[in-house]
C-alpha cells in the first residue's frame, strides 16, 4: 500500500469531484425545475440564472433550463428560495428520509 | 583564515549557500546574525527576499510557505523564539520541508535569562528535525552548508545548534570557503511540492486515521504511514549526513563524515560524553586527568536527531564508566543526552556505569577543572555502586 | 461591462461533492472568489471551515494550489508564498489568503498585522461566519453581542464584535472592502478590482451559517440580505483612502437610507435566543450610529 515516492511523502492532494462521497445522499428535498415557469427556458435564451449564481455547491448548470446535478446536490434549497419567478420546488426526497 | 564569532560564521554560510527566503526575528543572542543577514541583502551581496517578520511563529510560518513554492529558505531563534514556533516545527517536518534554521542556544525562563544552555533545543528533539550541535565557529560555517546538502536530499528540516555568547559572540579563526566551491557542494533546491495553477496540488490538508484512496484509484497513506515515513527519513538520514561530511572533507579539507567527534578514546576506560562547546571543554578536563594517571576519553556529539545509537554503541564498548554532561535536563528525569546514551546501550553487551551532570544551565560558566572533578567523584562513587543514579547531580552551589 | 449571472465565467474552481453544510455562505462566496480570480492563484488556508471545504488527503475539492497552514499563521504563510514566488522569480499568480472569522480576528491577527504592515503583495480574505464553526461554534471576536455560542452558552456573548476592517484600514492598505456571500456579484466585482492592486489587500465577506446561527439552511441568503438591509453589514470598499458605499447598501442609501429594524434580524436566528430586550435597543441605536457614519464617509452619495 501508498508509496515511498516523493509524491507522497508529506500530503500532496490532487482535485477530485465527491471528496465527500456522493454529497446528494445528505438530501432530505430535492429541488424540481419546473421549465413552464423558469425564465431562460420560456425565454429560450440565456437570462436569469439566479439559480446557478446561488449555488453553494456548483451543481447548477448554466443551461437552458439549467439542470441540477443530483448525485451531489445536498439539497440546501438555496435555488428555490432565490428563484424569482418560483421555478424550483423542493419535493421530499423519498429514499433519503427516515 | 579570518577572525569570525559564531554569529559571523553562520551568516557566512547562510549567505554563500544562496538562500532564497530568510525571515527571522530578532532575538538575544541571535540578533547579530538576523542584523548581518540584512545587511548582506540591502547591501546586494545575498539576493534573497528578506522577511522582517513580527514573531518567531510567522519566521517559520513564512519559511513553510516559501519552501513550499521551492525556494531555499533560512531562519535563526534562540530559546523562547525557539518555544514561539514549537507548532511550526511540528509543522515543517510534518510537511518534509528542507528548512536550514540556526539555533543560537539559549536558557528559558522563567526566570530570565539570556545566557547559555541547551534546554532551548533539547526541548523540540521531538518535532521531527534533524539536530546537529556545533563545537566551534569553524563547525557553524561548515555545518550550515552541510546543512542543506543533507535537508535537501532527505526532504527533512535542519536546525544547526550552537552556544550562545560562548560560541556566537566569541571570536575565533575561521576559513571560509571560496563561492565557487560552495556552489559545486551545493546543487539548487529541487523541491517534492508543486504549487501551479496549471497542476493544482493542495499540501497539508486533513489526513485521516486510515489509508485512503486517491483520485487515481490508489490507495493512499494514513496519517500514521506518512509519520513511518519522516522517521524512516530521519534514521535513513545517518548516510546522508556522512556521505555529505565526507564530501565536504574532498572539496573544502575538513572531514565531517562522523556522527560525533571522539578524542583520546582509543584506550579510555572512562568516557565523557557533552554536546557543543562544552565538547570542547571536555578535552581539556580528560587531558587533565590523563596527567593523573585515569585514562579518559572524550564522545562529542555532533548529530543528536538521529541519535548515532549503533555508532555510539561501538565508540562505549570499552567504557567502564560514562560521564555524561548534561547543559539541559528534562525536568521530573534527567538530562537528555544520558537518557539517550542509556537508551542506546540498554540490551547490547555494554555493561558500564553512567553517571549524568547537569553543567552551566542559564551561562553558569563550567570549567575544564570541575569537568574533571566530577569525573573523580563519579569514578570513586563506582566503589559503593555500579548501579546507574535515579537522578543526575549537579554542578551549582546546593 | 459590469458582471451579472449571465455574462459571469461559466468555469468552476469548486468542485461538488466537498464537505461544506448544505447551504454554507462560505462556499458560495468562496466559489465566486476564484471566478473573480480565474483560478490563477496560489491560496494559503489555516484551520477553518475552508480547510474541510478544500477536503481531506489525498483528495482536494478545489482546484487551485494550496498550502494549509496552521491557525495562528495565514498572514505569515501567505507572505512566504510572495516571497518564495518573488525569490523564483514567478509572477502573474495572486497569493490569496484565505481564513474564517476565528483566523484573523483572533488567534491570527497578530500575523495578519504584520503582514499587512509589512504590506507583501498578497489578498487576504476574511469569511466571517461570525465564530469558530468549523468546531460547532464557539465564540469569536466577530460574534455578535447577545448571541449563544458553544463558549457564551447560556447569557450570550456580552461584547460587541470586533471591527476587523476598521482595523485593517488602519494598517493604509491600498484596499479594504467589505462584502456579503448573498451579494456574488459586488464579491466578485470587488475581488476582481483588488486583484489589479499591488500590496497587501482585506476584503471581509459576511457568510451567514446555518448550523451555527441556528436557522435553516435554505434561508443562507435571506439573512444576508437582512442584514445589509438593517445595516448590520454595510457593504463598502476603501481605495487608497477613498470610501465608497457600494450594491445594496448604495441602493439603501440612494433609496432614502432608511434601515430595516434589527428586531426581525435577532428573533429569526436561534443563536439570538437569549438576546435581552436592552441589547436590541442598544444594537438598533449603534446600527443607526454607525449607519450615519457610512453616509457621512461616502464620497459616490
Amino acid at each position: 500500500m501508498g508509496t515511498r515516492d516523493c509524491n507522497h511523502i508529506c500530503d500532496e492532494s490532487s482535485p477530485g469531484i465527491g471528496e465527500a462521497g456522493r454529497t446528494g445522499e445528505w438530501r432530505t428535498h430535492l429541488p424540481v425545475i419546473d421549465d413552464k415557469r423558469c425564465t431562460a427556458s420560456k425565454l429560450n435564451k440565456p437570462t436569469c440564472f439566479l439559480c446557478w449564481l446561488y449555488c453553494p455547491e456548483a451543481v447548477v448548470t448554466k443551461s437552458i433550463p439549467p439542470t441540477i446535478d443530483l448525485e451531489y446536490c445536498k439539497g440546501c434549497g438555496i435555488c428555490a428560495e432565490v428563484c424569482p419567478v418560483q421555478a424550483i420546488t423542493m419535493i421530499p426526497e423519498e429514499k433519503n428520509l427516515g | 583564515m579570518h577572525i569570525l564569532d559564531g554569529n559571523q560564521a553562520a551568516a557566512i554560510a547562510a549567505k554563500m549557500s544562496r538562500v532564497q527566503v530568510v525571515a527571522a526575528y530578532p532575538i538575544t543572542p541571535q540578533t547579530p546574525l538576523t542584523e548581518q543577514l540584512s545587511q548582506y541583502v540591502e547591501e546586494g551581496q545575498l539576493k534573497a527576499e528578506y522577511v522582517a517578520v513580527e514573531s518567531e511563529h510567522s519566521a517559520m510560518a513564512v519559511c513553510t510557505s516559501a519552501s513550499t513554492v521551492g525556494a531555499r529558505t533560512f531562519t535563526a531563534t534562540s530559546s523562547h523564539g525557539l518555544a514561539y514556533m514549537h507548532e511550526m516545527l511540528h509543522w515543517a517536518a510534518g510537511a518534509r520541508l528542507p528548512i536550514v534554521m540556526a539555533c543560537v542556544n539559549r536558557a528559558i525562563g522563567a526566570p530570565w535569562n539570556v545566557l547559555n544552555d541547551q534546554q532551548d533545543s533539547i526541548s523540540q528533539r521531538d518535532t521531527g528535525w534533524i539536530q546537529i550541535y556545533c563545537r566551534n565557529n569553524q563547525d557553524i560555517l561548515d555545518t550550515v552548508i552541510q546543512a542543506y546538502r543533507i535537508a535537501e536530499s532527505v526532504y527533512v528540516p535542519v536546525m544547526v545548534c550552537y552556544d550562545g555568547y560562548i560560541l556566537s559572540h566569541t571570536e575565533m579563526p575561521v576559513d571560509i570557503p571560496e563561492q565557487v566551491d560552495v556552489d559545486r557542494y551545493l546543487p539548487p533546491y529541487k523541491p517534492h511540492t508543486t504549487l501551479d495553477p496549471a497542476n493544482p496540488k493542495n499540501y497539508n490538508l486533513v489526513t485521516l486515521a486510515n489509508p485512503r484512496v486517491g483520485v487515481d484509484g490508489k490507495l493512499c497513506h494514513g496519517y500514521m504511514e506518512l509519520r513511518y515515513l519522516l522517521q524512516e527519513a530521519l534514521q535513513n538520514s545517518r548516510e546522508t549526513i556522512l556521505q555529505a561530511g565526507k564530501e565536504f572533507n574532498d572539496i573544502f579539507g575538513r572531514d565531517y563524515s562522523c556522527m560525533f567527534w571522539e578524542e583520546r578514546n582509543e584506550d579510555a576506560e572512562i568516557t565523557i560524553v557533552a554536546m557543543g562547546s562544552l565538547a570542547s571543554e571536555a578535552i581539556v578536563a580528560a587531558d587533565m586527568l590523563r596527567e593523573e594517571g585515569i585514562k579518559v576519553g572524550v564522545l562529542g556529539l555532533r548529530v543528536f536527531r538521529p541519535f548515532p545509537k549503533q555508532d555510539v554503541v561501538q565508540a562505549l564498548r570499552k567504557s567502564r564508566l560514562i560521564v555524561v554532561f548534561d547543559k539541559n535536563i528534562s525536568y521530573g528525569s534527567e538530562g537528555a543526552t544520558c537518557s539517550e546514551i542509556k537508551s542506546a546501550l540498554y540490551g547490547t553487551y555494554i555493561n558500564a556505569a553512567i553517571r549524568n551532570f547537569i553543567v552551566g544551565l542559564g551561562g553558569r560558566d563550567v570549567k575544564a577543572r570541575e569537568l574533571a572533578e566530577a569525573t573523580k567523584k563519579a569514578i570513586s562513587s563506582l566503589k559503593e555502586t555500579v548501579i546507574n543514579q535515579d537522578y543526575p547531580e549537579w554542578i551549582c552551589h546546593i | 461591462m459590469k458582471a451579472n449571472a449571465v455574462n459571469l465565467i461559466e468555469k468552476e474552481w469548486i468542485l461538488p461533492g466537498n464537505r461544506t453544510c448544505p447551504g454554507c455562505a462560505l462556499s458560495l462566496a468562496y466559489r465566486h472568489t476564484l471566478k473573480a480570480l480565474e483560478g490563477q492563484c496560489i491560496v494559503t488556508v489555516p484551520a477553518s471551515c475552508a480547510t474541510v471545504l478544500h477536503g481531506m488527503y489525498p483528495i482536494t475539492a478545489v482546484n487551485v494550489p494550496c498550502v494549509n497552514t496552521p491557525f495562528a499563521s495565514t498572514g505569515a504563510s501567505a507572505t512566504g508564498l510572495v516571497a518564495g514566488l518573488k525569490a523564483l522569480g514567478r509572477k502573474g499568480i495572486t497569493v490569496l489568503a484565505f481564513a474564517g472569522d476565528g483566523g484573523t480576528h483572533d488567534i491570527g491577527i497578530q500575523s495578519l498585522s504584520g503582514a499587512a504592515e509589512r504590506q507583501y503583495d498578497f489578498m487576504y480574505i476574511c469569511y466571517d461566519n461570525e465564530g469558530y464553526m468549523n468546531t460547532g461554534n464557539q465564540r469569536s471576536g466577530s460574534t455578535p453581542l447577545g448571541a449563544v455560542s458553544g463558549t457564551t452558552p447560556v447569557l450570550g456573548k456580552q461584547q460587541y464584535q470586533k471591527d476587523m476592517t476598521a482595523i485593517m484600514e488602519a494598517h493604509g492598505l491600498p484596499y479594504v472592502a467589505t462584502c456579503s456571500a448573498s451579494y456574488p456579484l459586488d464579491l466578485y466585482e470587488k475581488v476582481k478590482k483588488a486583484k489589479t492592486i499591488e500590496g497587501t489587500r482585506f476584503i471581509h465577506i459576511h457568510t451567514p451559517c446555518p448550523p451555527g446561527w441556528l436557522f435553516p439552511f435554505s434561508d443562507t441568503i435571506k439573512f444576508g440580505e437582512m442584514a445589509v438591509e438593517t445595516g448590520l453589514v454595510v457593504l463598502y470598499e476603501i481605495e487608497d483612502g477613498i470610501f465608497r458605499i457600494t450594491s445594496a447598501s448604495e441602493s439603501l442609501a440612494r433609496k432614502g437610507g432608511n434601515l430595516q429594524p434589527v428586531r426581525e434580524y435577532f428573533k429569526s436566528q436561534g443563536r439570538f435566543k437569549t438576546i435581552t430586550e436592552e441589547q436590541i435597543d442598544e444594537l438598533q441605536q449603534w446600527v443607526n450610529a454607525r449607519w450615519k457614519q457610512c453616509l457621512n464617509r461616502a464620497t459616490n452619495l
